[in-house]
Protein backbone atom coordinates (compact mmCIF):
# COMPACT_ATOMS: atom_id res chain seq x y z
CA UNK A 1 0.00 0.00 0.00
CA UNK A 2 1.75 3.26 -1.40
CA UNK A 3 1.80 6.01 1.22
CA UNK A 4 -0.11 4.12 4.23
CA UNK A 5 1.04 1.75 6.61
CA UNK A 6 -0.62 -1.27 7.43
CA UNK A 7 -0.96 -2.23 11.51
CA UNK A 8 -2.32 -5.30 12.79
CA UNK A 9 -3.01 -7.01 16.10
CA UNK A 10 -4.42 -10.13 16.75
CA UNK A 11 -6.63 -11.90 19.50
CA UNK A 12 -6.80 -15.16 20.03
CA UNK A 13 -8.56 -17.60 21.62
CA UNK A 14 -7.60 -21.23 22.39
CA UNK A 15 -9.28 -23.73 24.08
CA UNK A 16 -7.60 -26.07 26.68
CA UNK A 17 -8.27 -30.16 26.25
CA UNK A 18 -8.33 -30.84 30.13
CA UNK A 19 -10.76 -33.08 31.21
CA UNK A 20 -13.34 -31.41 33.07
CA UNK A 21 -14.40 -27.34 32.86
CA UNK A 22 -12.04 -25.31 34.67
CA UNK A 23 -14.39 -23.88 37.39
CA UNK A 24 -16.74 -26.68 37.37
CA UNK A 25 -16.13 -30.71 37.39
CA UNK A 26 -18.52 -31.20 34.18
CA UNK A 27 -16.79 -32.79 31.28
CA UNK A 28 -14.85 -30.74 28.83
CA UNK A 29 -16.03 -32.34 25.54
CA UNK A 30 -16.65 -31.12 22.03
CA UNK A 31 -19.77 -32.88 19.92
CA UNK A 32 -21.31 -33.92 22.82
CA UNK A 33 -25.09 -33.29 22.97
CA UNK A 34 -26.44 -30.16 23.58
CA UNK A 35 -26.72 -29.46 27.15
CA UNK A 36 -25.27 -32.66 28.41
CA UNK A 37 -22.22 -31.48 29.94
CA UNK A 38 -23.24 -28.75 32.43
CA UNK A 39 -23.75 -28.70 35.85
CA UNK A 40 -25.61 -25.88 38.27
CA UNK A 41 -21.96 -24.07 38.28
CA UNK A 42 -21.97 -23.82 34.46
CA UNK A 43 -25.59 -22.58 34.49
CA UNK A 44 -24.62 -20.31 37.25
CA UNK A 45 -27.66 -21.18 39.85
CA UNK A 46 -27.59 -18.83 42.57
CA UNK A 47 -25.51 -20.24 45.60
CA UNK A 48 -22.77 -22.37 43.48
CA UNK A 49 -19.17 -22.02 44.08
CA UNK A 50 -16.21 -22.18 41.30
CA UNK A 51 -13.26 -24.29 41.73
CA UNK A 52 -10.32 -23.79 40.24
CA UNK A 53 -8.91 -26.56 37.88
CA UNK A 54 -4.99 -26.84 38.72
CA UNK A 55 -4.46 -28.75 35.57
CA UNK A 56 -6.29 -25.48 33.30
CA UNK A 57 -3.19 -23.64 34.90
CA UNK A 58 -0.47 -25.73 34.13
CA UNK A 59 -2.01 -25.31 30.68
CA UNK A 60 -2.04 -21.78 30.41
CA UNK A 61 1.02 -21.60 31.74
CA UNK A 62 3.10 -24.11 29.82
CA UNK A 63 1.49 -22.26 26.74
CA UNK A 64 2.53 -19.22 27.75
CA UNK A 65 6.09 -20.12 28.01
CA UNK A 66 6.21 -21.67 24.33
CA UNK A 67 5.47 -18.12 23.83
CA UNK A 68 8.36 -16.93 25.61
CA UNK A 69 5.94 -15.23 27.98
CA UNK A 70 7.16 -13.90 31.44
CA UNK A 71 5.03 -16.26 34.30
CA UNK A 72 3.30 -14.11 36.59
CA UNK A 73 3.83 -14.94 40.71
CA UNK A 74 1.12 -13.10 42.39
CA UNK A 75 -1.96 -13.56 39.60
CA UNK A 76 -5.69 -13.77 39.96
CA UNK A 77 -9.40 -13.66 38.39
CA UNK A 78 -11.12 -10.78 37.91
CA UNK A 79 -15.02 -11.07 36.88
CA UNK A 80 -15.93 -9.51 33.82
CA UNK A 81 -19.74 -7.82 33.84
CA UNK A 82 -21.89 -8.07 30.77
CA UNK A 83 -25.63 -9.48 29.96
CA UNK A 84 -25.63 -11.96 26.75
CA UNK A 85 -27.55 -15.28 26.64
CA UNK A 86 -24.55 -17.26 26.16
CA UNK A 87 -23.37 -16.66 29.68
CA UNK A 88 -26.30 -17.55 32.16
CA UNK A 89 -23.95 -15.98 35.42
CA UNK A 90 -23.95 -12.84 33.69
CA UNK A 91 -20.08 -12.33 34.27
CA UNK A 92 -17.53 -13.88 32.96
CA UNK A 93 -14.18 -14.85 34.90
CA UNK A 94 -11.26 -13.76 33.48
CA UNK A 95 -8.19 -11.99 34.28
CA UNK A 96 -7.99 -8.20 33.64
CA UNK A 97 -4.53 -6.75 35.64
CA UNK A 98 -2.53 -9.93 36.51
CA UNK A 99 -2.52 -12.27 33.29
CA UNK A 100 -0.75 -15.78 34.22
CA UNK A 101 1.52 -14.67 30.98
CA UNK A 102 2.95 -11.00 29.35
CA UNK A 103 5.52 -9.88 27.35
CA UNK A 104 5.93 -12.99 25.02
CA UNK A 105 7.16 -13.14 21.81
CA UNK A 106 7.00 -15.67 18.48
CA UNK A 107 9.45 -15.30 15.51
CA UNK A 108 7.57 -15.65 12.18
CA UNK A 109 8.78 -16.37 8.47
CA UNK A 110 7.52 -14.06 5.71
CA UNK A 111 9.26 -13.77 2.13
CA UNK A 112 12.54 -15.93 3.88
CA UNK A 113 12.41 -13.42 6.06
CA UNK A 114 12.60 -13.44 10.28
CA UNK A 115 10.45 -11.33 12.29
CA UNK A 116 9.63 -10.88 15.99
CA UNK A 117 5.67 -10.65 17.02
CA UNK A 118 5.59 -9.53 20.16
CA UNK A 119 2.93 -10.54 22.80
CA UNK A 120 1.35 -8.52 25.33
CA UNK A 121 -0.65 -11.38 27.58
CA UNK A 122 -1.85 -14.49 27.88
CA UNK A 123 -4.51 -15.08 30.34
CA UNK A 124 -6.84 -17.66 31.38
CA UNK A 125 -10.64 -17.36 31.56
CA UNK A 126 -14.22 -19.36 30.49
CA UNK A 127 -15.57 -19.78 27.51
CA UNK A 128 -19.03 -18.99 26.95
CA UNK A 129 -21.97 -21.27 25.88
CA UNK A 130 -22.72 -21.44 22.02
CA UNK A 131 -25.42 -19.48 20.25
CA UNK A 132 -27.63 -20.66 17.40
CA UNK A 133 -29.35 -17.91 15.79
CA UNK A 134 -32.44 -18.70 14.11
CA UNK A 135 -34.94 -16.64 11.85
CA UNK A 136 -38.16 -17.04 13.88
CA UNK A 137 -36.83 -14.39 16.08
CA UNK A 138 -35.24 -16.71 18.50
CA UNK A 139 -31.76 -17.93 19.51
CA UNK A 140 -30.67 -21.83 21.24
CA UNK A 141 -28.24 -21.85 23.24
CA UNK A 142 -26.10 -24.64 23.93
CA UNK A 143 -24.12 -24.78 27.64
CA UNK A 144 -21.75 -27.48 26.92
CA UNK A 145 -18.85 -25.12 25.96
CA UNK A 146 -19.56 -22.82 28.91
CA UNK A 147 -16.85 -23.02 31.73
CA UNK A 148 -14.55 -24.47 28.66
CA UNK A 149 -10.97 -23.59 29.84
CA UNK A 150 -9.81 -21.12 27.34
CA UNK A 151 -6.48 -18.68 26.87
CA UNK A 152 -6.76 -15.42 25.30
CA UNK A 153 -3.69 -14.72 23.61
CA UNK A 154 -3.15 -11.06 22.27
CA UNK A 155 0.23 -9.69 20.44
CA UNK A 156 1.25 -6.41 19.81
CA UNK A 157 0.50 -3.90 16.92
CA UNK A 158 3.61 -5.50 15.51
CA UNK A 159 2.13 -7.34 12.66
CA UNK A 160 2.12 -5.33 9.03
CA UNK A 161 0.50 -7.10 6.10
CA UNK A 162 -2.13 -9.42 6.29
CA UNK A 163 0.41 -12.38 4.95
CA UNK A 164 2.33 -11.65 8.28
CA UNK A 165 -1.00 -12.19 10.05
CA UNK A 166 -0.87 -15.46 8.75
CA UNK A 167 2.46 -16.72 9.30
CA UNK A 168 1.79 -15.28 12.68
CA UNK A 169 -1.39 -17.77 13.37
CA UNK A 170 0.32 -20.85 11.62
CA UNK A 171 3.16 -20.01 14.25
CA UNK A 172 0.99 -19.69 16.98
CA UNK A 173 -1.20 -22.51 16.59
CA UNK A 174 1.70 -24.90 15.80
CA UNK A 175 3.74 -24.29 18.75
CA UNK A 176 0.39 -24.33 20.60
CA UNK A 177 -0.16 -27.80 19.41
CA UNK A 178 3.19 -28.96 20.31
CA UNK A 179 2.76 -28.07 23.58
CA UNK A 180 -0.61 -30.63 23.82
CA UNK A 181 -2.42 -28.15 25.72
CA UNK A 182 -4.96 -27.32 22.35
CA UNK A 183 -6.17 -29.54 19.59
CA UNK A 184 -6.03 -25.77 17.91
CA UNK A 185 -9.02 -27.02 15.55
CA UNK A 186 -11.00 -23.47 14.16
CA UNK A 187 -13.48 -25.96 12.40
CA UNK A 188 -14.33 -26.78 15.64
CA UNK A 189 -14.13 -23.47 17.52
CA UNK A 190 -10.98 -24.68 19.81
CA UNK A 191 -9.00 -21.80 18.35
CA UNK A 192 -10.63 -18.71 17.08
CA UNK A 193 -9.38 -14.96 16.29
CA UNK A 194 -10.31 -11.32 16.21
CA UNK A 195 -7.97 -8.86 14.09
CA UNK A 196 -7.92 -5.19 14.85
CA UNK A 197 -6.72 -3.44 11.83
CA UNK A 198 -5.57 0.39 11.05
CA UNK A 199 -3.73 2.13 8.30
CA UNK A 200 -1.64 5.61 8.95
CA UNK A 201 0.28 7.84 6.82
CA UNK A 202 3.92 6.14 6.71
CA UNK A 203 6.18 8.19 9.00
CA UNK A 204 3.02 8.91 11.03
CA UNK A 205 3.67 7.58 15.17
CA UNK A 206 -0.16 8.20 15.99
CA UNK A 207 -1.82 4.75 14.80
CA UNK A 208 -5.11 5.26 12.86
CA UNK A 209 -8.64 4.51 13.86
CA UNK A 210 -9.04 0.59 14.28
CA UNK A 211 -11.87 -1.36 13.13
CA UNK A 212 -12.15 -4.94 14.49
CA UNK A 213 -12.92 -7.92 12.19
CA UNK A 214 -15.32 -10.90 13.77
CA UNK A 215 -16.01 -14.05 11.59
CA UNK A 216 -12.72 -15.27 10.99
CA UNK A 217 -13.66 -18.91 10.42
CA UNK A 218 -10.08 -19.70 8.79
CA UNK A 219 -7.09 -18.27 8.72
CA UNK A 220 -7.38 -17.63 4.70
CA UNK A 221 -10.21 -15.79 5.62
CA UNK A 222 -8.30 -13.87 8.27
CA UNK A 223 -6.03 -12.51 5.51
CA UNK A 224 -8.61 -12.05 2.86
CA UNK A 225 -10.76 -10.00 5.43
CA UNK A 226 -7.49 -8.11 6.43
CA UNK A 227 -6.72 -7.27 2.81
CA UNK A 228 -10.71 -6.09 1.79
CA UNK A 229 -10.27 -4.04 5.35
CA UNK A 230 -6.84 -1.96 4.41
CA UNK A 231 -7.99 -1.22 0.93
CA UNK A 232 -11.70 -0.55 2.32
CA UNK A 233 -9.81 2.35 4.78
CA UNK A 234 -7.51 3.07 2.47
CA UNK A 235 -10.05 4.36 -0.21
CA UNK A 236 -12.17 6.22 2.53
CA UNK A 237 -8.59 7.52 3.80
CA UNK A 238 -7.72 9.03 0.30
CA UNK A 239 -11.54 10.51 -0.27
CA UNK A 240 -11.44 12.61 2.76
CA UNK A 241 -13.66 10.37 4.69
CA UNK A 242 -13.16 9.06 8.10
CA UNK A 243 -12.87 5.90 9.94
CA UNK A 244 -14.93 5.16 12.69
CA UNK A 245 -14.04 2.53 15.28
CA UNK A 246 -16.05 -0.46 14.85
CA UNK A 247 -17.08 -3.74 15.02
CA UNK A 248 -17.21 -5.94 11.05
CA UNK A 249 -17.92 -8.79 10.04
CA UNK A 250 -16.26 -11.09 7.10
CA UNK A 251 -18.63 -12.43 4.75
CA UNK A 252 -16.95 -15.22 2.58
CA UNK A 253 -19.43 -15.48 0.26
CA UNK A 254 -19.03 -11.83 -0.81
CA UNK A 255 -15.42 -11.69 0.52
CA UNK A 256 -16.23 -7.85 1.71
CA UNK A 257 -15.82 -6.89 5.96
CA UNK A 258 -19.88 -5.68 6.90
CA UNK A 259 -20.24 -3.27 9.76
CA UNK A 260 -21.88 -4.46 12.59
CA UNK A 261 -21.69 -2.55 14.88
CA UNK A 262 -20.25 1.35 15.66
CA UNK A 263 -18.41 1.17 18.84
CA UNK A 264 -19.16 4.13 21.18
CA UNK A 265 -16.94 5.12 23.89
CA UNK A 266 -14.90 2.06 25.23
CA UNK A 267 -16.39 -1.32 26.67
CA UNK A 268 -17.99 -1.30 30.24
CA UNK A 269 -16.82 -4.50 31.68
CA UNK A 270 -16.46 -3.34 35.73
CA UNK A 271 -14.29 -5.76 36.13
CA UNK A 272 -13.45 -6.28 39.84
CA UNK A 273 -11.50 -9.20 41.32
CA UNK A 274 -13.30 -12.11 41.55
CA UNK A 275 -14.52 -13.08 45.51
CA UNK A 276 -15.70 -16.52 44.66
CA UNK A 277 -12.16 -17.44 43.86
CA UNK A 278 -8.92 -16.84 45.90
CA UNK A 279 -5.80 -15.84 44.58
CA UNK A 280 -2.53 -17.61 42.73
CA UNK A 281 0.69 -17.67 43.83
CA UNK A 282 2.74 -19.67 41.46
CA UNK A 283 5.88 -20.21 42.79
CA UNK A 284 9.50 -20.95 40.89
CA UNK A 285 9.23 -24.55 41.51
CA UNK A 286 5.84 -24.75 40.34
CA UNK A 287 6.75 -22.86 37.06
CA UNK A 288 9.94 -25.02 36.93
CA UNK A 289 8.06 -27.82 36.78
CA UNK A 290 5.83 -26.85 33.80
CA UNK A 291 9.07 -26.04 31.87
CA UNK A 292 10.43 -29.29 32.45
CA UNK A 293 7.09 -30.73 30.63
CA UNK A 294 7.52 -28.40 27.97
CA UNK A 295 8.57 -30.85 24.65
CA UNK A 296 10.94 -29.34 21.91
CA UNK A 297 9.58 -26.77 19.83
CA UNK A 298 8.80 -26.41 16.02
CA UNK A 299 11.81 -23.63 16.27
CA UNK A 300 14.06 -26.09 17.83
CA UNK A 301 13.36 -29.31 16.03
CA UNK A 302 13.95 -27.41 12.94
CA UNK A 303 17.26 -26.01 13.60
CA UNK A 304 18.52 -29.77 14.82
CA UNK A 305 17.07 -31.15 11.33
CA UNK A 306 19.07 -28.90 9.88
CA UNK A 307 22.04 -29.22 11.77
CA UNK A 308 22.04 -32.67 13.07
CA UNK A 309 20.22 -34.37 10.07
CA UNK A 310 21.50 -32.33 7.25
CA UNK A 311 18.31 -31.56 5.67
CA UNK A 312 17.48 -28.77 3.92
CA UNK A 313 16.13 -25.68 5.79
CA UNK A 314 12.73 -25.28 3.83
CA UNK A 315 12.64 -29.27 3.96
CA UNK A 316 12.93 -28.79 7.81
CA UNK A 317 10.54 -26.11 7.96
CA UNK A 318 7.92 -28.71 5.83
CA UNK A 319 8.83 -31.44 8.51
CA UNK A 320 7.96 -29.43 11.45
CA UNK A 321 4.99 -27.25 10.72
CA UNK A 322 2.71 -29.60 12.65
CA UNK A 323 3.58 -32.11 15.02
CA UNK A 324 1.99 -34.38 13.66
CA UNK A 325 3.93 -34.63 10.57
CA UNK A 326 6.98 -33.97 12.86
CA UNK A 327 6.06 -36.80 15.35
CA UNK A 328 6.21 -38.99 12.26
CA UNK A 329 8.89 -38.21 10.97
CA UNK A 330 10.39 -38.69 14.05
CA UNK A 331 8.86 -42.19 14.63
CA UNK A 332 9.88 -42.90 10.71
CA UNK A 333 13.72 -42.92 11.81
CA UNK A 334 13.83 -43.92 15.35
CA UNK A 335 12.72 -47.13 13.24
CA UNK A 336 15.78 -46.90 11.37
CA UNK A 337 14.91 -44.76 8.14
CA UNK A 338 17.77 -42.91 6.66
CA UNK A 339 15.82 -38.78 7.49
CA UNK A 340 16.87 -37.57 3.87
CA UNK A 341 14.92 -40.78 2.57
CA UNK A 342 12.18 -40.29 5.39
CA UNK A 343 11.97 -36.73 4.58
CA UNK A 344 12.09 -36.97 0.47
CA UNK A 345 8.71 -39.31 1.25
CA UNK A 346 7.07 -37.21 3.24
CA UNK A 347 7.55 -34.43 1.74
CA UNK A 348 6.13 -36.25 -1.72
CA UNK A 349 4.14 -38.96 -2.09
CA UNK A 350 2.87 -39.18 1.38
CA UNK A 351 2.10 -35.30 0.89
CA UNK A 352 0.57 -36.17 -2.46
CA UNK A 353 -1.80 -38.67 -1.09
CA UNK A 354 -2.95 -36.67 1.91
CA UNK A 355 -3.89 -33.27 -0.22
CA UNK A 356 -5.45 -36.09 -2.25
CA UNK A 357 -7.52 -38.02 0.17
CA UNK A 358 -7.88 -34.99 2.37
CA UNK A 359 -6.47 -36.86 5.49
CA UNK A 360 -4.79 -35.94 7.97
CA UNK A 361 -1.07 -38.02 8.80
CA UNK A 362 -2.53 -39.50 11.40
CA UNK A 363 -5.52 -41.11 9.26
CA UNK A 364 -2.99 -42.78 7.35
CA UNK A 365 -2.99 -46.71 7.89
CA UNK A 366 1.02 -46.70 7.34
CA UNK A 367 2.80 -46.46 10.54
CA UNK A 368 6.40 -44.63 10.67
CA UNK A 369 7.31 -48.24 11.29
CA UNK A 370 5.75 -49.26 7.93
CA UNK A 371 7.51 -46.06 6.00
CA UNK A 372 10.91 -47.13 7.73
CA UNK A 373 10.77 -50.80 6.49
CA UNK A 374 10.18 -49.68 3.11
CA UNK A 375 12.76 -47.27 2.78
CA UNK A 376 15.29 -49.90 3.98
CA UNK A 377 13.88 -52.43 1.60
CA UNK A 378 15.06 -50.05 -0.90
CA UNK A 379 18.25 -48.81 0.30
CA UNK A 380 19.31 -52.86 0.67
CA UNK A 381 18.10 -53.33 -2.94
CA UNK A 382 15.14 -55.86 -2.48
CA UNK A 383 12.91 -53.41 -4.32
CA UNK A 384 13.65 -50.73 -6.86
CA UNK A 385 11.94 -47.35 -6.21
CA UNK A 386 9.70 -48.04 -8.90
CA UNK A 387 8.58 -51.37 -7.11
CA UNK A 388 8.38 -48.87 -4.03
CA UNK A 389 5.79 -46.99 -5.60
CA UNK A 390 3.83 -50.09 -5.92
CA UNK A 391 4.53 -50.94 -2.33
CA UNK A 392 3.61 -47.37 -0.96
CA UNK A 393 0.18 -47.22 -2.69
CA UNK A 394 -0.50 -50.89 -0.46
CA UNK A 395 1.06 -49.47 2.37
CA UNK A 396 -0.40 -46.05 2.75
CA UNK A 397 -4.28 -47.39 1.64
CA UNK A 398 -3.82 -50.60 3.91
CA UNK A 399 -1.14 -51.02 6.15
CA UNK A 400 0.60 -53.85 6.81
CA UNK A 401 3.99 -55.12 6.74
CA UNK A 402 6.20 -53.98 3.78
CA UNK A 403 8.29 -57.02 3.23
CA UNK A 404 4.62 -58.74 2.85
CA UNK A 405 3.49 -56.50 0.27
CA UNK A 406 6.63 -57.15 -1.71
CA UNK A 407 6.28 -60.94 -1.30
CA UNK A 408 2.65 -61.40 -1.87
CA UNK A 409 3.09 -58.85 -4.97
CA UNK A 410 5.80 -60.98 -5.96
CA UNK A 411 7.97 -57.50 -6.66
CA UNK A 412 11.33 -58.98 -5.27
CA UNK A 413 14.38 -57.47 -7.11
CA UNK A 414 16.37 -59.62 -9.19
CA UNK A 415 19.76 -58.76 -8.16
CA UNK A 416 21.63 -62.49 -8.46
CA UNK A 417 24.24 -61.25 -11.60
CA UNK A 418 24.69 -64.58 -12.82
CA UNK A 419 20.72 -65.01 -13.08
CA UNK A 420 20.52 -61.59 -14.68
CA UNK A 421 23.34 -62.28 -16.83
CA UNK A 422 22.12 -65.30 -18.42
CA UNK A 423 18.60 -63.77 -19.13
CA UNK A 424 20.38 -60.58 -20.90
CA UNK A 425 22.72 -63.24 -23.02
CA UNK A 426 19.31 -64.74 -24.26
CA UNK A 427 17.86 -61.00 -24.87
CA UNK A 428 21.11 -59.77 -26.60
CA UNK A 429 20.96 -63.22 -29.09
CA UNK A 430 17.44 -62.44 -30.04
CA UNK A 431 18.60 -58.41 -30.75
CA UNK A 432 21.72 -58.49 -32.65
CA UNK A 433 20.83 -55.60 -34.64
CA UNK A 434 20.00 -53.57 -31.51
CA UNK A 435 23.53 -54.01 -30.16
CA UNK A 436 25.56 -52.87 -34.05
CA UNK A 437 22.96 -50.16 -33.31
CA UNK A 438 24.15 -48.92 -30.28
CA UNK A 439 28.07 -49.78 -31.34
CA UNK A 440 27.00 -47.32 -34.46
CA UNK A 441 25.84 -44.79 -31.74
CA UNK A 442 22.07 -45.24 -31.16
CA UNK A 443 22.37 -44.92 -27.75
CA UNK A 444 18.41 -45.26 -27.96
CA UNK A 445 18.88 -48.74 -28.41
CA UNK A 446 20.44 -49.42 -25.32
CA UNK A 447 17.11 -47.97 -23.83
CA UNK A 448 15.31 -51.17 -25.74
CA UNK A 449 17.70 -53.80 -24.61
CA UNK A 450 17.26 -52.62 -20.81
CA UNK A 451 13.26 -52.25 -21.47
CA UNK A 452 13.44 -55.95 -22.91
CA UNK A 453 15.12 -56.99 -19.73
CA UNK A 454 12.40 -55.82 -17.52
CA UNK A 455 9.73 -57.26 -19.35
CA UNK A 456 11.23 -60.30 -19.00
CA UNK A 457 11.69 -60.23 -15.59
CA UNK A 458 8.19 -58.58 -15.06
CA UNK A 459 9.88 -55.65 -13.89
CA UNK A 460 11.57 -56.94 -10.83
CA UNK A 461 15.60 -56.41 -12.72
CA UNK A 462 17.63 -54.48 -10.87
CA UNK A 463 18.03 -51.60 -13.04
CA UNK A 464 21.12 -50.12 -12.17
CA UNK A 465 22.42 -53.88 -12.73
CA UNK A 466 20.94 -54.37 -15.75
CA UNK A 467 22.02 -51.26 -17.45
CA UNK A 468 25.74 -52.61 -16.15
CA UNK A 469 25.58 -56.27 -17.41
CA UNK A 470 24.28 -54.97 -20.85
CA UNK A 471 27.16 -52.42 -21.39
CA UNK A 472 29.59 -55.14 -20.69
CA UNK A 473 28.10 -58.01 -22.58
CA UNK A 474 27.78 -55.93 -26.08
CA UNK A 475 31.52 -55.16 -25.00
CA UNK A 476 32.19 -58.83 -25.08
CA UNK A 477 30.71 -59.45 -28.64
CA UNK B 1 -16.32 14.86 48.43
CA UNK B 2 -17.63 12.47 45.42
CA UNK B 3 -19.77 14.50 42.90
CA UNK B 4 -21.96 11.76 41.35
CA UNK B 5 -23.87 12.63 38.27
CA UNK B 6 -27.99 11.87 37.14
CA UNK B 7 -25.63 10.59 33.98
CA UNK B 8 -23.45 8.11 35.78
CA UNK B 9 -26.61 7.24 37.75
CA UNK B 10 -28.65 6.23 34.71
CA UNK B 11 -25.43 5.02 32.95
CA UNK B 12 -24.81 2.52 35.83
CA UNK B 13 -28.73 1.68 35.77
CA UNK B 14 -28.26 0.78 32.02
CA UNK B 15 -25.59 -1.52 32.71
CA UNK B 16 -27.49 -3.46 35.81
CA UNK B 17 -30.24 -3.37 33.18
CA UNK B 18 -32.47 -1.58 35.62
CA UNK B 19 -35.08 0.25 34.30
CA UNK B 20 -35.68 3.62 36.96
CA UNK B 21 -37.43 6.57 37.17
CA UNK B 22 -36.39 10.21 37.17
CA UNK B 23 -37.62 10.22 40.79
CA UNK B 24 -35.24 7.11 41.81
CA UNK B 25 -32.35 8.75 39.92
CA UNK B 26 -32.36 11.87 41.68
CA UNK B 27 -32.76 9.98 45.42
CA UNK B 28 -30.30 7.41 44.35
CA UNK B 29 -27.77 9.90 43.07
CA UNK B 30 -27.92 11.30 46.29
CA UNK B 31 -27.85 7.70 47.94
CA UNK B 32 -24.75 6.44 45.69
CA UNK B 33 -22.79 9.67 46.47
CA UNK B 34 -23.58 9.48 50.26
CA UNK B 35 -22.08 5.71 50.11
CA UNK B 36 -18.59 6.60 48.31
CA UNK B 37 -17.94 9.47 50.65
CA UNK B 38 -18.70 7.09 53.20
CA UNK B 39 -16.41 4.47 51.69
CA UNK B 40 -13.57 7.65 51.32
CA UNK B 41 -12.61 7.47 54.72
CA UNK B 42 -10.47 4.62 53.74
CA UNK B 43 -8.63 7.21 51.71
CA UNK B 44 -7.64 8.58 54.60
CA UNK B 45 -5.22 5.61 56.05
CA UNK B 46 -1.61 5.85 54.18
CA UNK B 47 -1.61 2.11 52.02
CA UNK B 48 1.03 3.66 49.69
CA UNK B 49 3.33 0.59 50.99
CA UNK B 50 0.96 -1.97 51.11
CA UNK B 51 0.22 -4.57 48.53
CA UNK B 52 -3.58 -4.18 47.39
CA UNK B 53 -5.79 -6.83 49.06
CA UNK B 54 -7.67 -8.76 46.01
CA UNK B 55 -9.20 -11.22 48.34
CA UNK B 56 -10.45 -10.73 52.05
CA UNK B 57 -9.35 -14.63 53.08
CA UNK B 58 -5.90 -15.08 54.16
CA UNK B 59 -5.68 -18.31 51.25
CA UNK B 60 -4.13 -18.69 48.39
CA UNK B 61 -3.70 -21.87 45.32
CA UNK B 62 -7.58 -23.95 46.40
CA UNK B 63 -7.89 -26.09 43.30
CA UNK B 64 -9.27 -29.32 42.45
CA UNK B 65 -7.70 -32.06 40.31
CA UNK B 66 -8.75 -32.26 36.59
CA UNK B 67 -11.24 -35.04 37.24
CA UNK B 68 -14.93 -34.97 35.57
CA UNK B 69 -17.85 -35.89 37.88
CA UNK B 70 -20.85 -34.28 39.17
CA UNK B 71 -22.70 -33.02 36.29
CA UNK B 72 -26.26 -33.37 35.64
CA UNK B 73 -28.52 -34.57 33.02
CA UNK B 74 -29.79 -32.95 29.98
CA UNK B 75 -33.14 -33.18 31.05
CA UNK B 76 -32.16 -31.46 34.69
CA UNK B 77 -30.56 -28.95 32.97
CA UNK B 78 -33.15 -27.66 31.41
CA UNK B 79 -35.60 -28.18 33.65
CA UNK B 80 -35.69 -24.02 35.11
CA UNK B 81 -35.54 -22.89 31.64
CA UNK B 82 -38.45 -20.47 30.91
CA UNK B 83 -38.20 -21.55 27.00
CA UNK B 84 -36.57 -24.80 25.21
CA UNK B 85 -36.37 -26.03 21.61
CA UNK B 86 -34.73 -29.49 20.58
CA UNK B 87 -33.10 -29.60 24.01
CA UNK B 88 -31.50 -26.08 23.98
CA UNK B 89 -32.38 -22.89 26.13
CA UNK B 90 -34.72 -20.72 24.10
CA UNK B 91 -34.20 -16.81 24.33
CA UNK B 92 -34.86 -14.16 22.51
CA UNK B 93 -32.85 -12.84 19.12
CA UNK B 94 -30.03 -10.66 20.63
CA UNK B 95 -28.63 -10.46 16.62
CA UNK B 96 -25.65 -7.72 16.60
Amino acid sequence: MSNFETVIGLEVHVELKTNSKIFSPAPNAFGSEPNSNVNPIDLGYPGVLPVLNEEAVNYAMKAAMAINCDIATDTKFDRKNYFYPDNPKAYQISQFDQPIGENGYIDIEVNGETKRIGITRLHLEEDAGKLTHNDDGYSLVDYNRQGTPLVEIVSEPDIRTPEEAYAYLEKLKNIIQYTGVSDCKMEEGSLRCDANISIRPIGQKEFGTKTELKNLNSFSFVQKGLEFEEKRQREVLLNGGEILQETRRYDEKTKETILMRVKEGSDDYRYFPEPDLVPLYIDDAWKERIRKEIPELPDARLARYVKDLDLPAYDAGVLTSTIEMSDFFEAAIAAGADPKQASNWLMGEVSAYMNKQQVEITDLKMTPEGLAKMIKLIEDGTISSKMAKKVFAELVENGGDPEKIVKEKGLVQISDEGQLRDIISGILDANEQSIIDYKNGKDKALGFLVGQTMKATKGQANPPMVNKIILEEIDKR
Amino acid sequence: MADISKEQVKHVANLARLAITDEEVERMTKQLADIINYAELLNELDTDNVKPTTHVLDLKNVMRKDEPREWISKEDALKNAPDQKDGQFRVPSILE
